[in-house]
């Protein structure tokens, strides 16, 4: 039963990912490509855990606990750069 | 006890699909760039937690142990969420897109983007004449 629900629930992140991608090209402000950029490494994030669930190795855990560093690092890091002109002042 | 933890995981997972899926939708879908904040910022969230959830159960499960580094992502993902949207919000307020278009803010000082003075804002309430008061 868990490998339907796994199929289901990744096919509907892989679905919202290609929603991102249509976003994140025609987004009309940059902001909202951030926006899209943002929600991509979500959904990857999702994609790495559900991954690891159908291997059932841990290792992939580790992938997914960088991807939410550097995503977040890198949002407000654009933010920054959005708002202020220079990322650190 | 082991097919209702399968069934309880299996659950987990299709929610979790359904809600990531949304905030994906929304993000396409919505209109107004400051509606558009909404959908990924609290949808997927919730979505990536669920999945999250499943997977540290699932751990359990099989016998491979808990893990601290799901409990990190999710910790990390629920922190990170909100700061996100507060750091967009602020670029779509200076944009040139909302001049003059910026709805008042029911008290006495300016939105807290825009606000120039110094002195410590107090958490002054919109007061509301309910006449009771004299």
């Amino acid at each position: 039963m868990i490998t339907y629900a796994l199929g289901f629930a990744l096919a509907c992140f892989g679905l919202g990912l290609i929603l991102n991608l249509w976003r994140l090209s025609i987004g009309p402000t940059v902001a909202d490509r951030v926006l899209a950029l943002d929600t991509m490494v979500v959904n990857v994030i999702a994609i790495i855990v559900l991954y690891g669930i159908q291997t059932g190795q841990g290792i992939n855990f580790e992938a997914a606990m960088l991807f939410a560093m550097t995503g977040f690092v890198g949002t407000v890091a654009f933010c920054k750069y959005l708002l202020r002109g220079s990322v650190i002042e | 006890m082991m097919y209702a933890l399968e069934i309880f995981i299996s659950a987990l997972l299709v929610i979790g699909g359904i809600f990531g899926l949304t905030g994906s939708y929304g993000l396409m879908r919505l209109k107004d760039r400051m509606q558009r904040l909404h959908a990924p910022t609290k949808a997927s969230t919730i979505g990536v937690g669920t999945a999250l959830i499943g997977s540290m159960l699932h751990g359990l499960m099989i016998g491979t142990g808990f893990s601290w580094q799901e409990v990190l992502v999710m910790v990390f993902i629920f922190v990170t969420a909100p700061i996100t949207a507060n750091y967009l919000s602020k670029v779509h307020l200076h944009s040139r897109h909302y001049d003059g278009k910026i709805p008042e803010t029911g008290v006495s000082r300016d939105w807290a983007t825009f606000d120039k003075t110094t002195e410590g804002a107090e958490p002054l309430l919109p007061s509301r004449n309910t006449g009771h008061d004299s």
